[in-house]
């Protein structure tokens, strides 16, 4: 099956809109990339709408305002994979024959309450008693991992730098990024602390923001002349939710598994991969992506970044678009911003920041600290 | 923490109490019933010694809305020596004093309080093991 259709907000402080506006202005600007106007079924990603809005029942209130009161919409919860999460419950409904025209969107407003505030619902992603009520954040969750990275492989924390700086310079031609200055590795290393070793440029900052597709399958899209990405692979896989429970808490095994199914299904590997949008929410979390789906061994991701391989024209571009730490990471659309960013790509659409010739591209969003992982494969339909 | 949740992890706040499981002998810490390892029933109470090294840290700087005025605070991986990862934070020790690999042992401390007039939480957190301690091991 096929995405169809795509749209998005630019990620920023939306103040002049509330959350039920941003979702419905991105489902409705999908709607008319794929020239069509109601579709059979929506499914919203968020995460916070209850903690930071008082504002549940998003499927219905979402459609409501999107002009589309009465189809099936839902609310779909995966802590920061959400928008994710949305696509592979708008893949099952497609591909199990419910329906033929479906719309993912994933939709945040993190700055309707203070810092603070929205710092504290950030926990909810973590173990909120065995975690959250010891006063850890999750910068603090990924610090911990960081730490232990950085004593386990012997690396510094300037190793590190890389993911930061690809992904801020490949901001600079994205219209829809928050931050859209490059930054240099001297910047990086002089950066304030969050929670040590995690510094604010480490880290991807609070934002709002909306993205939404629409699916349909593929022979829908040529019956109507629709351009058409087709995925080819869609999986979802589980670890414990504390960073203390899990096996091996340097190893993502939800997203190895998450890959590896996704890999299976589309018949491709990391080698047939042209770009991937992983999470980098932090940038421990990017090098322990990387490793989990076969880019680089254990306690080697980090290389990656050091090693340029990264980059446009690298091995494995990642965050060609800015990614989670530049075009921004409003939690329960992240999911999607991946996906469309993905889309315009193999589309030829993605401007300045065009990588040529990609086919195949991933896209990988983790709730929590590698919880709850959703994976796609998206390839390039030729005409 | 709501006031029915703390009482009901009183036992793992005071006393890090989790569960062994019968049929593979793993340590269980929060208890939660069905051993993650073997899948089988796990509802036999275990009382973790409290002792362990710390396995990763960090110190805070930034802390959500109810822990700001700690800040900055010290939270750790803590290894028990039995075998699970426990979440907590250090006490009685500076930011600069810790490192991987170090031997800490659980206290029973206050964590917060909810406001003047609101339940004061205690929970457990970990300090370096004291000399007197070690010689003694």
């Amino acid at each position: 099956m096929s995405i169809i259709g795509i749209g998005q907000l630019p990620v920023r402080e939306h103040w002049e809109r509330s959350l039920q506006v941003m979702g419905a202005e991105a489902v409705v600007r999908a709607l008319e990339d794929a020239h069509l106007e109601r579709p059979e079924a929506l499914y919203v990603g968020n995460m916070l709408s209850g903690q930071i809005s008082g504002q549940e029942n998003l499927g219905a209130l979402i459609a409501d305002h999107a002009g589309l009161r009465g189809i099936e919409a839902l609310k779909i919860e995966a802590a920061c994979a959400s928008g994710a999460a949305a696509l592979r419950i708008g893949y099952g409904a497609v591909a199990g024959g419910l329906h033929d025209v479906v719309v993912a969107c994933g939709v945040e407003k993190m700055t309707d309450a203070l810092v603070e505030e929205t710092t504290t619902a950030l926990v909810s992603a973590a173990d909120a008693i065995y975690e959250g009520e010891h006063g850890l954040s999750f910068v603090a969750l990924n610090a911990l991992l960081m730490q232990r990275y950085m004593y386990e492989y012997g690396y510094p924390r300037e190793a590190f730098a890389g993911f930061s700086v690809n992904a801020h310079r490949n901001a600079v031609h994205n219209p829809n990024a928050m931050f859209r200055r490059a930054i240099s590795a001297e910047t990086f290393a002089r950066a304030k602390m969050v929670a040590a070793p995690v510094s604010l440029l480490d880290s991807s900052a609070i934002a709002d923001g909306a993205a939404a597709v629409v699916l349909a399958p593929t022979e829908f899209a040529h019956q109507h002349g629709l351009c058409a990405v087709r995925i080819s692979g869609s999986a979802v896989a589980t670890d414990a939710v504390a960073l203390h429970d899990r096996e091996e808490p340097l190893v993502l095994t939800a997203a190895r598994r998450s890959a590896e199914r996704a890999y299976a299904q589309s018949g491709c590997g990391p080698d047939d991969i042209d770009l991937f949008e992983l999470h980098d929410a932090f940038t421990i979390m990017a090098a322990l992506s990387l490793e989990a789906c076969g880019f680089a061994e254990r306690g080697q991701g980090v290389r990656l970044a050091m090693e340029d391989a990264i980059v446009p024209g690298g091995r494995i571009p990642i965050s060609t678009m800015g990614g989670l730490k530049a075009r921004g990471h409003p939690v329960g659309a992240t999911g999607l911003y991946q996906v469309v960013e993905a889309t315009l790509q193999l589309r030829g659409e993605a401007g300045e920041c065009q990588l040529p010739g990609c086919r195949v591209a991933m896209t990988q969003s983790i709730g929590g600290s590698g919880a709850n992982v959703v994976t796609h494969i998206l390839e390039r339909m030729d005409a | 923490m709501r006031n029915a949740s703390y009482w009901r992890t009183s036992a793992q706040r005071m006393s890090l109490t989790g569960e062994v499981c019968p049929h593979c002998a793993a340590k269980l810490f929060p208890p939660r019933d069905i051993c993650p390892k073997c899948g089988g029933p796990a509802k036999e109470p275990y009382h973790f010694s409290g002792r362990g090294t710390v396995y990763s840290f960090s110190t805070m700087y930034s802390a959500p809305a109810s822990w700001s005025e700690y800040a900055p605070y010290v939270v750790a991986l803590v290894k028990l020596e039995e075998g699970p990862l426990v979440t907590a934070q250090l006490t009685d020790v500076g930011p600069d004093e810790v490192a991987i690999g170090m031997p800490v042992e659980m206290v029973t401390r206050r964590m917060r309080a909810e406001g003047d007039d609101g339940l004061i939480q205690y929970g457990y957190k970990f300090r370096p093991v004291l000399q007197a301690t070690a010689a003694e091991a």
